[in-house]
């Protein structure tokens, strides 16, 4: 009993160590007063101002698009990286390629940022919206490629190789056999890559140009001039879409997961 | 559950007739991975409407030579010719064969009627004839009432008439069966190879499969061929490869042999029989009626297959020659037959075969009796190689 107590009170400090600042700027997201200390009743007041603050929903707007197309290009990018490491098992350099693959995700953010913009510098290309996107996408990249590449590990070939014996193409083998089959992996990798967009402050402030400021850009520029309660709720909606997206994929891991074991039954009632 | 008989088997051997044509033919193929050689040199032809079995032990080349004709390999060196055509360079999806997978790779994602659609839906033919086919091909494996279902919703059992349906849809020139039925239990397997059997008879197509299981091989095949280390050792039907191996590792691969090493003592007709041989194996004498290429001093092995060998406590009227006499050392009861394992004086072991033709218990001979094996001039053979 005595061990199970400790384990309770380690796991109440460690979820309220992770959860209590969370709650604390939702719940005065909520909060009357303009203070952002002192409780003054409920009210959406913050919410309202937010919605006619244009610069935080211009930068809303932005954030979003950047998010969407760059976890889509993105997740291009990287499941055709995952498909090439996994399938072409022997090409020399393959060690130093999967190897490489990582490295963004150990790389500081502060390096990744200064070194793509760097780059943009040295093209003589404008920063703004594009080059944020260029940027996400490369960093996201390789989170979808380590998602889709353990997939594809598991992947039995021999069903594109049915395919292709059966008269289909490659590339219409791709669409019809290979992506269906890996398509939780893609879409989970697709979610990771726009949260991670989402979310970036250090790469997008390096590479970002006038009129495509992202939402943490803005949110940070707006602190250093003072915590406003609107930031609580603008914080609070993105809390929002995130635990949205973590349930739903939950929700679907786990329904599959229940489909599975129905498949199971009906195979073991069909078998005479 | 009386069932047709279905036509009359007509015999069957265009490999005899010199003037036929090879459906498919291997020409000099090899295949080399690295450094490893998978097929080394073969020349192989099948005819139409012929059940050929490569047969081998896992690594002897067999699935690299189907998966080369498939066209998921491409031959280091040779050419496969398909009706006379070279197919060199084609791509498996233009190639007028179809492949039954090992684990039988059903897309899980589609239903069973879609699984069988796949491949007819490639060649673009109208929708009354892909659900014609469908339909015709369901019956053909007994699913009728199965066609909605993923394939994780089979049995093992079904999933494998899945994949054979799948695989014939398209109506093949040549069916490749990869290892078919190795993940079936004893009986289902048994019964699934006659079936494949009247599915071929009735369609008559050309079934090329791969297996290691060499009582699969010979239930189902016209011809099987015997494979080792990417050579092939024997081409043949299934009784001349039982009855009549070329090679000391065709006869221990095939079923249940006695191999006794010897010298060759005479080779004249010593014994009134014409061809005979007559062979030293470290002291038993051993006389065979078979033409062959020894001559005398030469390094054979004598080959006999236990159930050709008599066993009797009784000592036999000549001993000069084909006769062993042994302790019964071990009995193996197989129901239908009993394997004796006897020893002789200096320890070497030779198994004798007889069927428990009575349903005694109590057998005459048991262990530690002492016996007398013998067997007729026509009952073994001389291996040379």
């Amino acid at each position: 009993m005595k061990s199970s107590r400790f384990d309770a009170t380690v796991l109440t400090l460690c979820f309220a160590f992770l959860y209590i600042p969370i709650i604390i700027l939702i719940v005065y997201s909520f909060n009357a007063s303009k203070l952002v200390t002192v409780w003054g009743g409920f009210s959406l007041q913050w919410y309202r101002t937010m919605w006619s603050n244009e610069g935080l929903m211009d930068a809303a707007w932005v954030t979003a698009r950047v998010g969407v197309l760059s976890a889509t290009l993105g997740t291009a990018l990287g499941t055709l990286a995952a498909l090439s490491l996994v399938r072409f098992q022997k090409f020399p350099g393959r060690m130093l390629f999967s190897g490489m693959i990582y490295a963004p995700l150990v790389m500081p953010e502060v390096i990744t940022g200064l070194s793509m913009l760097l780059l943009f510098v040295a093209l003589n290309i404008d920063r703004g919206f594009w080059t944020v996107i260029i940027a996400h996408t490369t960093f996201t990249m390789c989170y979808v490629a380590i998602v889709v590449q353990s997939r594809l590990m598991t992947f039995d070939r021999s069903l594109e190789e049915a395919a292709l014996d059966l008269g289909c193409p490659p590339v219409k083998t791709f669409f019809k056999i290979t992506l269906p089959l890996i398509l939780p992996a893609v879409i989970a990798g697709w979610m990771l890559a726009f949260t991670l967009s989402l979310d970036d402050l250090v790469i997008a402030s390096f590479n970002t140009g006038p009129g495509a400021t992202t939402l943490p850009i803005k949110i940070y520029s707006q602190v250093r001039l003072g915590v406003t309660p609107e930031i609580n709720a603008i914080c609070t909606i993105l809390i929002g879409f995130v635990t949205i997206g973590v349930i739903a994929t939950s929700i679907g891991t786990k329904r599959a997961e229940l489909n599975r074991i129905r498949d199971e039954h009906v195979a073991l009632r069909g078998t005479t | 559950m009386a069932k047709s008989l279905g036509p009359v088997k007509r015999k069957f051997s265009p490999w005899t007739d010199p003037s036929a044509v090879p459906f498919i033919r291997f020409e000099n193929i090899t295949k080399r991975f690295g450094d490893f050689t998978a097929v080394d040199n073969l020349t192989l032809d099948i005819y139409e409407r012929e059940f050929f079995s490569l047969l081998g032990p896992s690594g002897c080349g067999k699935t690299t030579l189907m998966r080369m004709l498939a066209g998921f390999e491409e031959p280091t060196e040779g050419r496969i010719l398909l009706q006379g055509k070279d197919i060199s360079g084609v791509p498996p999806y233009r190639r007028p064969t179809n492949m039954m997978f090992q684990s039988y790779a059903l897309f899980p994602h589609m239903t069973v009627e879609k699984n069988i659609a796949f491949g007819l839906e490639q060649d673009n033919l109208p929708k009354g004839e892909i659900a014609a086919r469908i339909q015709e091909m369901l019956k053909l494996v007994k699913l009728e009432s199965f066609a909605r279902r993923k394939p994780n919703q089979l049995s093992g059992g079904q999933r494998q008439r899945v994949a054979l349906a799948r695989s014939l849809a398209k109506r093949p020139k040549v069916l490749l069966l990869d290892e078919p039925l190795g993940a079936l239990d004893k009986k289902l397997r048994e019964e699934t190879q006659f079936e494949l059997m009247d599915i071929q008879t009735n369609l008559g197509l050309t079934f090329l499969i791969v297996t290691h299981d060499q009582e699969e091989a010979m239930t189902v095949s016209d011809r099987i061929a015997v494979m080792d280390r990417g050579v092939i050792m024997q081409v043949a039907t299934p009784a001349e490869i039982y009855e009549a191996p070329n090679s000391r590792y065709v006869a221990d691969f095939i079923g249940d042999i006695n191999i006794l090493e010897g010298t060759v003592s005479t080779t004249e007709s010593a014994l009134g029989a014409p061809g005979a041989v007559r062979i030293d194996c470290d002291g038993v004498a051993v006389a065979v009626e078979q033409e062959c290429q020894a001559v005398k001093g030469d390094k054979v092995a004598f080959a006999i297959r236990p159930e050709k060998v008599r066993i009797s406590p009784d000592q036999p009227a000549d001993t000069s020659f084909n006769a062993v006499y042994g302790e019964v050392w071990d009995i193996g009861y197989l129901g239908d037959f009993s394997v004796f394992l006897v020893k002789m004086a200096d320890g070497r072991i030779v198994r004798a075969a007889q069927a428990n033709v009575s349903r005694l218990v109590d057998r005459p001979i048991t262990f530690g009796d002492m016996v007398w094996l013998t067997w007729p001039l026509d009952a073994g053979l001389v291996l040379t190689r």
